[in-house]
C-alpha cells in the first residue's frame, strides 16, 4: 500500500510538471497581444514597450518558462489583467461558490442515482428500468447550457417557482464571509432567511449540473448490481433465509458500490467542466464563470492559473479515488504488491 | 502441385467470403434485435441525408438577413421562426447539420490516427518510449476534456478550425491508451514472432499486423465518444470560442437566442433541441456498436 502510494505521488509530481508545460504552451500560442488589452488600443508605443518589459514578454522563451516555473513554485499565479487582483486571490474568492454548487449537485446525483440504479437492476426490464434508462440517455446527451436555459424559461420566467439567476436575492445581505459558502455561512450566522433563499437559488443550477452525474452513476450501479446479484453468495444469503432487503443492501449493494466510486470521482471532473457553462447561464459568481470570462477576454494569467488549478483538483480527486478504491477492494492492493 | 495451391487459394477465398457474409448477417440480426440502436442509426442516417441535401431542404438562405422579418414565431413560412436578424431558423438548423458533422468527422479523423500511432509505438517498443509517451498522455488526461478544449480554443483564437484542433487535442490520449493496451495484448503472440522471423520490419509489423487488431476497439470507443465531441463543439460555440457568426452552428444559435428567451423562446430552444436529438442518436448507435462487436453477445 505504501509503495503504491509513493508511486502514485511520484507520477502525480511528473504530471504536475507536464501540466505546467502545457499551460505555459497555451499562454505562448495566444495570438492576441495581451499588452494591448492592458494598455488599451490607443496606448503610445513607449507605454506598450514599458509594459512588455514589466511583464517580461521581451525575454527569450526558456527564460520566460524559468520565471514562470519559479513564480508557480512560490504560489504566485500572477495578476489578472481584468480584475487587477492576483489570480490566486480571485480564485480563492470564486472557488467556494463553485465548490458549494458542485457538492450539492454531486450529492443530488448520488442520492438519486444509486437508488435508481439499484431499483432498475432489481426490477430489470420493468417500467422503472426503462425510465432510468431514458433518464440516463437524456442525462448524457443533453447540452448543459441548453437545459439551463429551458429550465430558466419554464421555472423562472413562466411559472415563477424558482428565483432569478444568481446566488442570493439582491434585497438580502450576505452573512459574514467565513467559508465563502453561503449555506454554511448563513447556518453559522443562524440567518434562516438567507439560508433558504440561497437554497432556492441553488436548486436549478444544481439540478442541471447534477443530471449528467446522475446518468453515469445510475448506469454503473445498475450494471454492477446485475453482476453481483448473479453471484453465488447472494444465493447463499437467500438460502440462509435472509430477508430480501438485507440481501440487497448488506450483501449486494456494498459490493456493487465499488465501481461506483470511480464513476463518482470522474463525475467530479465532469462537474468542474459543466460549471463553466452552468455558471455562465445562472450568473453564478464561481470559478467556472470566472474562467469562462477569462477565456473570452484572453486574460492570460487567469486562464493559465484557473486551468492549472482545475487540473490540479482533478488529479487530486483521481488520486483519492484510486486510494479509496484500493481501500474498499482488498483484492486490488494484493494484486499490485 | 501448382494447380493444387491455386485451387486451395480459390477455396480459401470462397470460405473467407462466406465467413464474412455470415459475419455481416449476424451483425444485421443483432442490429435488428436492438430497437434502440435502430432508432439511433435512423437518426444518424437522417442527419447525414439532411446534411447532404441541406441546400434543397432549406427554405431560405441561412445567411439572408431580412430585418423587417425579425423574431417571427414559427409559421408555415418559417417552420422554426426567425432570429434577431430575420434569418430563417429552420434553414440555419438544416445547414448547421453540415457544420456539426464536419466538426465531428474531422475531430475523429485527427484524433484517432494520432492516438493510434502514439499508442502502438508505446505498446510495441515499451521501455523508455512507452514511459515518455504515456506520461505525455497522462498530462493531457489530467485536464477535464472540456476545460482543455476551451483553453486551447481560447489560445488559438475562436473559429471552427481551431475548435476542431482544440477538441482533437483533448481527445487523442484516450485512443492512445486504448491502442497501447491492445498492442500489449497482441505484441507477444506467436504469429507476430513468426512474421518477425520471416524478416518483417518493425514498421511493417506495426502497420500491417498490430494496427488492424486495435481498430475494432478504437471504433467502438470513437462511436461512444461522438456524442461528447458534438456536445463539446456546441459548448465552445455557445461560449463564443467555437464557430463564429454568421456560421449557422447550433451552439452559437442557442447563445444568440439567450437575450430573447422570454418572449421568443424558439430562437434558443429549437437549435438546442437539434443538438439533443443528434447526440442522443450517436449515443444510442455507439452503445449498439459496442454490443454488436462484443464477442460475448455474438455467441448468444
Amino acid at each position: 500500500m505504501l509503495q503504491y502510494l509513493i508511486r502514485r505521488v511520484v507520477t502525480l509530481a511528473i504530471t504536475l510538471i507536464g501540466i505546467m508545460v502545457v499551460t505555459f504552451f497555451i499562454s505562448l500560442v495566444i495570438p492576441a497581444d495581451p499588452l494591448s488589452s492592458i494598455a488599451g488600443p490607443q496606448a503610445p508605443q513607449e507605454t506598450v514597450d514599458r509594459l512588455r518589459k514589466l511583464y517580461g514578454f521581451d525575454q527569450p522563451i526558456y527564460i520566460q518558462f524559468g520565471r514562470y516555473a519559479n513564480r508557480l513554485a512560490h504560489g504566485d499565479l500572477g495578476t489578472s489583467f481584468q480584475t487587477g487582483r492576483p489570480v490566486l486571490e480571485d480564485i480563492a474568492k470564486y472557488f467556494p461558490a463553485t465548490f458549494e454548487l458542485a457538492t450539492i449537485a454531486l450529492f443530488f446525483s448520488i442520492i438519486v442515482g444509486i437508488p435508481l440504479g439499484v431499483l432498475s437492476a432489481v426490477y430489470r426490464n420493468s417500467p422503472i428500468d426503462h425510465f432510468s434508462r431514458v433518464l440516463s440517455l437524456i442525462g448524457v446527451s443533453m447540452p448543459v447550457f441548453w437545459l439551463g436555459l429551458v429550465f430558466l424559461l419554464i421555472f423562472y420566467f413562466k411559472l415563477g417557482w424558482f428565483p432569478e439567476p444568481g446566488r442570493l436575492d439582491i434585497m438580502l445581505i450576505e452573512p459574514e464571509r467565513l467559508t465563502g459558502m453561503l449555506l454554511v455561512d448563513s447556518l453559522i450566522a443562524l440567518d434562516w432567511e438567507v439560508f433558504f433563499d440561497a437554497l432556492k437559488h441553488m436548486f436549478l443550477p444544481a439540478f442541471v449540473l447534477g443530471l449528467y452525474g446522475l446518468a453515469g452513476i445510475a448506469r454503473i450501479v445498475r450494471s454492477s448490481m446485475l453482476d453481483v446479484l448473479s453471484q453465488e453468495y447472494i444465493k447463499t444469503a437467500r438460502i440462509k433465509g435472509a430477508r430480501e432487503f438485507i440481501v440487497l443492501t448488506r450483501h449486494a449493494l456494498r459490493n456493487a458500490l465499488i465501481p461506483a466510486v470511480t464513476i463518482i470521482g470522474l463525475t467530479y471532473g465532469g462537474l468542474l467542466e459543466g460549471s463553466v457553462l452552468t455558471e455562465t447561464i445562472f450568473s453564478w459568481p464561481g470559478l467556472g464563470r470566472y474562467l469562462g470570462t477569462a477565456f473570452l477576454t484572453l486574460d492570460l494569467n487567469a486562464v493559465v492559473g484557473g486551468t492549472m488549478l482545475v487540473a490540479l483538483t482533478f488529479c487530486l480527486v483521481n488520486l483519492v479515488v484510486d486510494l479509496l478504491y484500493a481501500f474498499l477492494d482488498p483484492k486490488i492492493t494484493l494484486a499490485r504488491s | 502441385m501448382n494447380t493444387e495451391t491455386q485451387i486451395d487459394k480459390r477455396l480459401a477465398r470462397n470460405q473467407r467470403w462466406k465467413a464474412r457474409q455470415r459475419y455481416f448477417k449476424d451483425s444485421y440480426t443483432l442490429w435488428r434485435r436492438n430497437h434502440l440502436m435502430v432508432v439511433g442509426t435512423t437518426i444518424i442516417i437522417l442527419l447525414l441525408l439532411i446534411a447532404l441535401s441541406a441546400p434543397l431542404l432549406a427554405t431560405h438562405n441561412p445567411l439572408d438577413q431580412i430585418l423587417s422579418d425579425r423574431l417571427l414565431p414559427p409559421t408555415w413560412e418559417h417552420f422554426f421562426g426567425t432570429d434577431s436578424l430575420g434569418r430563417d431558423i429552420f434553414s440555419r438548423v438544416v445547414h448547421g447539420a453540415r457544420v456539426t458533422l464536419t466538426i465531428a468527422l474531422l475531430v475523429a479523423l485527427i484524433s484517432t490516427p494520432v492516438g493510434l500511432i502514439i499508442g502502438v509505438l508505446a505498446g510495441y517498443f515499451g521501455g523508455a518510449v512507452d514511459e515518455i509517451l504515456m506520461r505525455l498522455s497522462d498530462v493531457f488526461l489530467a485536464f477535464p476534456k472540456l476545460i482543455l478544449a476551451i483553453a486551447f480554443a481560447a489560445a488559438l483564437g475562436p473559429g471552427v478550425e481551431n475548435a476542431i484542433i482544440a477538441i482533437a487535442v483533448a481527445n487523442w490520449p484516450s485512443y492512445a491508451r486504448l491502442a497501447r493496451a491492445e498492442t500489449l495484448a497482441v505484441r507477444d503472440n506467436d504469429y507476430i514472432q513468426v512474421i518477425r522471423s520471416m524478416g518483417a520490419s518493425n514498421l511493417r509489423i506495426m502497420v500491417g499486423h498490430i494496427t488492424p487488431m486495435c481498430l475494432s476497439s478504437i471504433i467502438v470507443r470513437l462511436s461512444l465518444d461522438m456524442g461528447t465531441i458534438i456536445l463539446t463543439a456546441a459548448g465552445l460555440g455557445f461560449l463564443g470560442l467555437g464557430a463564429q457568426p454568421p456560421t449557422p452552428e447550433w451552439g452559437l444559435m442557442v447563445s444568440d437566442g439567450r437575450l430573447y428567451l422570454v418572449d421568443q423562446w424558439w430562437v434558443s430552444t429549437l437549435p438546442g433541441f437539434a443538438i439533443l436529438i443528434v447526440v442522443m442518436g450517436f449515443n444510442l448507435m455507439g452503445d449498439g456498436i459496442r454490443d454488436i462487436l462484443d464477442p460475448h453477445q455474438r455467441q448468444s
